[in-house]
């Protein structure tokens, strides 16, 4: 098994004391496999893809990746298990505004140690974005933002992609098609997918999906 | 790893050139101020240094004579022969070509180690030293003396500037003073059972190490206020540092956020900005060095000038290249950097790895921040008077000015949101309404290039009104003092006659001027006799004083003290100064003495010629309505030379000129001050221009054009410069104040009266202004021709 959550709580503090977002959530996926996570805004969800990638700290519970316990680790293994075996799509793309397309695609596989010049080609071409390669986030679309964040996550060959809400900012054909080609993308590396989204028409492409509610998943 | 992320980090610079320039900029200017300070203070020590060095001043305890200037030669002989380990100085200036050069003769045989003939090269051949007459001479006075004298001259640039060193015979035949000395240089030990001084050498007194190294005690106040002065415009400097570095790090936060999640740990990621702010800052420091040379090389002659015209001190004219010097601001740009950025740091280090991306508004509601900002100014000002209160010395003055300055500086920003805030609910139609909170939302991050044109303008206007009072006092100083029509400097008994003889029949009065330099209240001050006349009691003004003055000082029944002594010994009238053993006189009057880093003290000349029987005057003062027609009985009937004439006006306007050229570096640092501030404001607009798209995009979308919005940019400039200017005058006023009453008072031992020139702070205040429209030009002219599709893409970012 290549992710395993097991008993995972948090909460945080609320105007009139902590507020659970967590309660003992469970949850497994396998190598290569997709999995959409649903709920409504405020469920968790994005909360439980932080805990997993370890940009935040539970109460309670373990999570196992690869191996890994990623809650016993401290910032410098969390940033580690990040730079090599988990890969992030964020909704606001998060790509580096002074670096161009070539250099943000390159930039993870770098940090990671593993950079290969001919694959981030390949993906740049599958993505379609070969004719904006020198040029800078500000001066792209959306859609193409998204697709440089994308191509920046699978060129360092993560075990593990978490997505949160990878569409949310793109109108409804430039989502369609961009959810097309980071399947496509996912599925040929033999990473794991997790897919943080609002949409039932996304979440109904995923293999499996389970829906967040008041902290548990169903 | 690290490459990758460095390469990003160093990506955002190279998109931004205007923010690195800031901050190259910046740096570098804060750098070359404080360094060039740092090098003219390190080139006048060097120089006491090696002035020092050939004496062993400060090293070596010296018996000097009780008083007049010379010991006869055989009172040496007598010393020796009573086992007194002693070495002959002779010390005097001789003139070549139109070089004046110090003499000094030693004999090298009998001076203690350490002292003596020491050259750059190593201890100089004595055989040369001894047999030849040869003279070692520093590099500068080498070539005059070589055409003035019949001897070999070997130039020697480990000598102090403007001296040579030579046998002690030699010195004595050169200087035409056979058999006198002007000093005994003692060895460390001396053999036990010698007889005491008093007994063989009555006429001599010993002077301790420590009270020989005067003129670094005398000169050190100088270099003080040159180090604070050099402090403030590093302070304006690190004000463009702290802001280019506090933007840059605000405007990398979704940098920061992306590099640790995708996986760069946080210890790395500051180790690689601290080290990319290194790199940036050894850079800037490197030109900032080059600049400060080039600044200290073009100030040197005048500190040279004025440390000779204002304590004596000899200073070499040209600059040297030390490394410890130019380490040493290297160090200060690195040392500012880490102060600049260590709020920055301390930012990024809590930042949770979640916190939101985006760029805070720059803007942020002020409430808080200035609450905070002005509890802390309001400590900082209050703990002025109090610094002044339990603290003296003039470490605690410059202490006081800074908590006064950085406190001010912290007031600035609230202040400016209340005076806005106070537009704003003045302010009729809807654009003006939009102008004022727009000015107000501005304010953070324009707070910082507004508090360096606060210090700014402060110093400038705080230095002119200290330099200004001063000048006005000085002249009516030198009004009250040079009141004789000529001075003549006679060199022989002959001279003194004629001239007794001519001014008896010619002159309304001659006055001698009889001083001695001695030990009064424990410490070195001069002895003067005045023949009491109306001369002085019509002219001499007192600013304290306790009857008939004059009179009791003419029946040698009271003695005159000048301020500086009279500060330094608590000597007011009414209380007593011992002249000399079981002879002790009650103060009459305190007078003013600027310029004079000695005490003083004015006797009548009976009772100075009755203290140093022995003493003439060389030196006389002649009244006359007729100064020309005396001038030429002077030379054509008592045969005096007209180089030995001075008249008042010349000596009037070689006083001024050693007053302006005191404060020639003062006033070049104030200007290079103000235009380190004005550059801030540029840079402040320009990096803010770039930000400021997204909110005028609105405004140019419900109508305003981009005209208006670039005049409107202009307008809060000047709105801004104003209300700062307006902050600065009185502030300015406090400064002067302090330098005045305080800084002076600590420094040079006197008290000035404060003028005020309303003029000149107009002046000032139309010059700051123009400074910020200036430096607003650029920037609103940017924006008024910003193409509508920059504007447009504003809307476009948000679907």
């Amino acid at each position: 098994m290549l992710l395993e959550v097991d008993g995972l709580t948090k909460s945080y503090a609320g105007p009139e004391g902590p507020v659970e977002v967590l309660r003992g959530v469970d949850l497994a996926l396998d190598a290569g496999r997709t999995l959409a996570l649903t709920g409504d805004s405020g469920s968790g969800k994005s909360t439980l893809l932080h805990l997993i990638a370890g940009l935040d700290t539970a109460e309670a519970g373990r999570i196992r990746l690869d191996g890994a316990e990623v809650t016993a680790l401290d910032d410098a293994g969390c940033a580690a298990l990040r730079r090599g075996r988990v890969g992030i799509v964020f909704q606001q793309f998060n790509l580096i505004p002074s670096l161009d397309v070539a250099a943000n695609i390159a930039f993870q596989a770098r940090l990671a140690g593993r950079h290969e010049p001919e694959r981030d080609a390949r993906l740049a071409g599958a993505l379609g974005l070969t004719p904006h390669l020198a040029k800078y986030p500000e001066q792209l679309s959306g859609g193409q933002q998204q697709r440089v964040a994308i191509a920046r996550t699978l060129a360092a060959r993560p075990k593990l992609v978490l997505a949160d809400e990878p569409t949310g900012n793109l109108d409804e054909t430039t989502s369609g098609a961009v959810l097309e080609e980071m399947l496509a993308l996912v599925a040929e590396t033999g990473a794991a997918l997790l897919m943080v989204t609002h949409s039932e028409a996304l979440a109904a492409r995923m293999e499996r999906r389970l829906h967040l509610s008041r902290g548990r998943l169903a | 790893m690290t490459r990758a992320a460095l390469s990003a980090l160093w990506s955002f610079w190279r998109r931004n050139p205007l923010q690195l320039f800031t901050l190259v900029a910046g740096l570098a200017l804060a750098t070359a101020l404080w360094s060039g300070v740092q090098a003219l203070n390190a080139e006048a020590r060097s120089s006491y240094d090696a002035a020092a060095a050939v004496l062993g001043e400060g090293r070596y305890d010296q018996l000097v004579p009780r008083s007049g200037e010379t010991i006869p030669q055989e009172t040496w002989l007598t010393l020796r022969r009573a086992g007194w380990q002693a070495g002959p100085v002779l010390e005097g200036r001789l003139r070549a070509g139109e070089t004046s050069v110090r003499i000094v003769g030693l004999d090298p045989l009998t001076m203690p180690g350490g002292a003596g003939p020491v050259t750059q090269a190593g201890d100089a051949p004595l055989a040369t030293f001894l047999r030849e007459g040869t003279l070692f001479a520093h590099p500068e006075v080498a070539g005059a003396l070589t055409a003035a004298l019949p001897r070999p001259v070997v130039a020697d640039p480990g000598l102090a500037p403007g001296t040579a060193i030579t046998d002690i015979g030699v010195a004595q035949e050169i200087l035409n003073r056979p058999g006198a000395l002007s000093r005994l240089v003692l060895a460390e030990t001396q053999p036990l059972g010698r007889p005491p001084l008093a007994e063989i050498a009555p006429e001599l007194v010993r002077q301790t190490s420590r009270q020989s190294a005067d003129i670094g005690q005398l000169t050190d106040s100088f270099h003080l206020n040159l180090t604070a002065f050099g402090l403030l415009s590093f302070a304006v400097g690190l004000f463009i540092v702290h802001g280019a570095i506090g933007l840059a790090f605000e405007q990398r936060r979704p940098m920061v956020r992306t590099l640790r999640t995708l996986g760069l740990p946080l210890g790395r990621l500051i180790a690689l900005m601290a080290a990319e702010l290194a790199a940036i800052a050894l850079v800037a420091g490197g030109i900032g060095v080059a600049l400060g040379y080039a600044l200290a090389a073009s100030l040197l002659p005048n500190v040279a000038a004025t440390l000779e015209g204002l304590y004596g001190a000899q200073v070499s004219g040209a600059l040297s290249l030390r490394p410890a010097w130019w380490l040493s601001g290297l160090g200060i740009a690195l040392l500012g950097t880490a102060l600049a950025a260590s709020g920055a740091f301390w930012r990024i280090a809590r930042m949770p790895v979640l916190a939101g991306g985006g760029r805070r508004a720059v803007a942020l509601p002020a409430g808080r921040r200035h609450g905070r900002q002005a509890a802390l100014a309001v400590a900082l000002m209050a703990a002025t008077p109090l610094v002044l209160w339990v603290a003296d010395g003039l470490v605690a003055g410059f202490v006081a000015l800074g908590a006064l300055l950085l406190g001010a500086a912290l007031a600035l920003p609230p202040l400016l949101d209340r005076a806005l805030a106070l537009g704003a609910r003045w302010a009729r139609g809807v654009r003006a309404e939009w102008f004022w909170a727009d000015t107000r939302q501005q304010l953070p991050g324009l707070s910082l290039a507004l508090m360096a044109l606060l210090l700014a303008m402060a110093a400038n206007v705080g230095v002119s009104t200290m330099v200004s009072s001063f000048r006005l006092t000085f002249t009516g100083f030198l009004d009250q003092r040079l009141t004789a029509e000529l001075y003549v400097e006679t060199e022989s008994a002959a001279e003194r006659a004629a001239l007794r003889t001519l001014a008896a029949r010619e002159a309304r009065a001659l006055l001698p001027v009889l001083t001695v330099e001695t030990r009064l209240a424990g410490r070195r001050a001069q002895l003067r006799g005045l023949r009491v006349g109306p001369t002085y009691s019509e002219n001499w003004t007192f600013l304290a004083r306790e009857g008939a003055v004059w009179d009791r000082v003419a029946a040698g029944e009271a003695v005159i003290v000048n301020e500086q002594l009279a500060r330094r010994a608590d000597l007011w009238p009414g209380a007593t100064l011992e002249l000399a053993p079981g002879r002790s006189l009650p103060v009459a009057g305190v007078a003013g003495d600027y310029g004079n880093p000695l005490g003083q003290v004015i006797v009548g000349e009976a009772l100075f010629r009755d203290l140093f029987p022995e003493e003439t005057a060389t030196r006389f003062g002649l009244r006359t309505e007729t100064p020309q027609a005396l001038r030429t009985a002077l030379v054509e009937e008592a045969g005096l030379d007209p180089g030995q004439i001075t008249d008042q006006s010349a000596l009037k306007a070689f006083s001024l000129e050693v007053f302006d050229r005191t404060f020639t570096v003062t006033a070049a640092l104030n200007v290079l001050t103000l235009a380190v501030a004005g550059f801030a404001m540029l840079m402040s607009l320009l990096t803010l221009a770039g930000m400021r798209v997204p909110q005028l995009a609105p405004a140019w979308a419900l109508g305003v054009t981009r005209r208006t919005l670039g005049r409107l940019e202009l307008l809060r400039a000047g709105v801004l410069a104003g209300l700062t200017a307006a902050a600065a005058a009185p502030l300015g006023l406090a400064l002067a104040w302090m330098l005045l009453a305080v800084v002076n008072v600590e420094a040079f031992g006197w008290r000035l009266p404060m003028f005020l020139f309303p003029l000149d702070y107009a002046r000032l205040g139309l010059l700051a202004l123009a400074a910020a429209l200036a430096a607003a030009a650029w920037p609103a002219l940017r924006l008024a021709r910003t193409p509508p599709s920059a504007l447009l893409k504003v809307f476009a970012n948000e679907a």
